[in-house]
């Protein structure tokens, strides 16, 4: 099966600081993918890389069959109309409804009468389970709602590439199996591909296809969810058990030492 | 060297100051070539219009009626001395139609209106607002910042002659209602001094370029805002010191312009 996003061997740095590192990735269609690791180890870096809000400092990033970072504004909007994406908390607009959250992009990039607009943001509304709720504002939504409204905004037009930007930071465990499972429902039903960047091992590792790990800007790791879950390389391990010490070190040390810091001769 | 590290530091802000004004040159431009969408759908102008000039016309009224007033009585205390009480008409709408409705209505509006776009920018970029719609392929600068431009540019003049009308009104009321100036001679000598041109279309025009200046100095610090607390407020607070000094500033350039020294 052919890959709707390639990425091949991307470096980026930000003021110096490299932040990704000979990256490699292909996300086939129709699949799930998660890509993991601790806070600040490059994820929200990729995801901007793939939806072209960044430029890569080396190698380049396929959307499609085209490298992103070569297309103008025009094409890159037209390559982001084919794109959903959810970001961290949502971003819904709180100066519009639940249903012109929702019908947003209709609205700007189709000529639909409103008739079936609003037959179409009942349908994703419907297909989030939160129909009812079509009238209310932002701000009166609980934060699961809130963000199970912004993934019916995210797939309104039919993406075929969906990017979730930690779709399950903050959401008690029901809104989060809720989630869960509707990120690989709504990929399935919509044939789309959905890249998942989370830190939330089990809720992913239960319905992704396919497991990268980053730490320090680098593939550490990939595989199944089940060849992950049985990896017994030491990163992979202490971060599917969530153990304290391990490669990723529990202590931030700088470059002086410990008696240094507490100027005491060591 | 303190002397050395002092004067990078003016450098460093000089710098820093002309990096700004550079930006907002080019977000002005870009504000003005993503303008179409705000003609062709022009219900999004319409909405910002009611945000911004509606919801700012108690707070101009009543400024106006208050600021008229005042120059009903203090101008009726002077003119007496010259026995020139009748020409009270021409000096309140003088005053107000040629530098006090323009200049205070702008002050007012960079306040209530100005400092509401900042925020609500700020705002909208640090909940990722601004971002997902990039990714939506719409672009914010279209979407959000152009129809506030042309909202903000349309209200002002309209602001501005609202508080003078209020003001004229004030001190008809203190002039002639309670002080008792004669009524024809209050209106005849305003309608006699007053020039369409040089007193009414300059303080359109005023409050014309007082409209850009306090509109595109609050869109530009609300996009500009770094998305954190701090950085929408101080954004939002530097939006009305900045407004108020360019208001000011203009106001000094205009009025040296518009002076014809007769």
């Amino acid at each position: 099966m052919s890959a709707l996003v390639e990425i091949q061997d991307v470096n980026f740095s930000y003021d110096q600081r490299a932040i990704l590192n000979g990256i490699n990735m292909s996300f086939g269609k129709g699949k799930v993918i998660a890509v993991m690791g601790g806070s600040g180890c490059g994820k929200t870096t990729l995801l901007r890389l793939i939806g072209g809000a960044l430029k890569p400092t080396r190698g380049s990033v396929k959307f499609d069959g085209r490298i992103i970072h070569e297309m103008n504004q025009r094409e890159l909007y037209e390559a982001r109309r084919k794109m959903g994406v959810l970001f961290q908390f949502g971003a819904l607009f709180t100066d519009m409804s639940v249903f012109d959250n929702v019908a947003f992009q209709m609205r700007e990039h189709t000529n639909l009468p409103e008739e079936i607009i609003h037959d179409l943001v009942m349908l994703k509304l419907h297909a989030v389970g939160l129909r009812g709720t079509h009238a209310q504002f932002p701000a009166e939504l609980s934060g699961g709602m809130a963000r199970r409204v912004a993934l019916a905004r995210t797939v309104a037009l039919d993406p075929m590439l969906i990017l979730y930007d930690e779709p399950f930071a903050g959401l008690d465990p029901i809104s989060l199996s809720v989630v869960g499972q509707l990120i690989r429902k709504l990929n399935d039903a919509l044939g789309a591909t959905s890249v998942v960047v989370t830190h939330d091992v089990q809720e992913s590792l239960k319905i992704v296809d396919y497991v990268y790990f980053i730490a320090e800007g680098v593939i550490v790791a990939e595989g199944t969810p089940d060849e992950i879950r049985a990896s017994d390389k030491p990163f992979v391990h202490q971060f599917v058990h969530g153990e304290i010490d391990g490669p990723i070190p529990f202590q931030h040390a700088g470059a002086r030492s410990y008696a240094q810091d507490l100027k005491v001769s060591a | 060297m303190p002397i050395a590290k002092s004067l990078r530091a003016v450098g460093h802000r000089a710098v820093n100051v002309v990096w700004r004004i550079g930006f907002a040159t080019r977000f002005l431009y870009l504000t003005l070539t993503h303008s179409g969408m705000s003609f062709r759908r022009f219900q999004l102008v319409v909405k910002e219009l009611f945000a911004s000039g509606v919801m700012s016309l108690i707070i101009i009224g009543v400024a106006g009626l208050f600021v008229g007033i005042v120059l009903g009585l203090q101008g009726y205390e002077t003119l007496k001395r010259y026995g020139s009480e009748s020409a009270l008409g021409s000096l309140v709408a003088l005053s107000l139609v040629r530098e006090l409705g323009p200049v205070l209505a702008a002050l007012l509006f960079a306040s209530r209106a100005g400092s509401a776009m900042t925020a609500e920018i700020g705002l909208m970029k640090a909940t990722e607002q601004i971002a997902a719609m990039e990714m939506m392929a719409v672009s914010p600068i279209a979407r959000v910042i152009a129809p506030r431009f042309w909202a903000g540019i349309l209200s002002m003049p309209l602001l501005a002659a609202i508080f003078s009308a209020m003001g004229v009104f004030g001190g008809y009321v203190v002039g002639v209602v309670l002080i008792g100036v004669d009524e024809g001679s209050f209106w005849s000598q305003m309608q006699a001094t007053v020039d369409f041109q040089h007193d009414i279309l300059n303080g359109v025009l005023k409050s014309f370029v007082f409209g850009v200046a306090v509109t595109v100095i609050a869109l530009f610090e609300g996009f500009d805002a770094p998305p954190t607390a701090e950085g929408v407020s101080g954004a939002t607070t530097r939006t009305v010191v900045q407004s108020s000094l360019a208001i000011l500033l203009l106001d000094v350039i205009l009025t040296a312009f518009m002076f014809r020294g007769a």
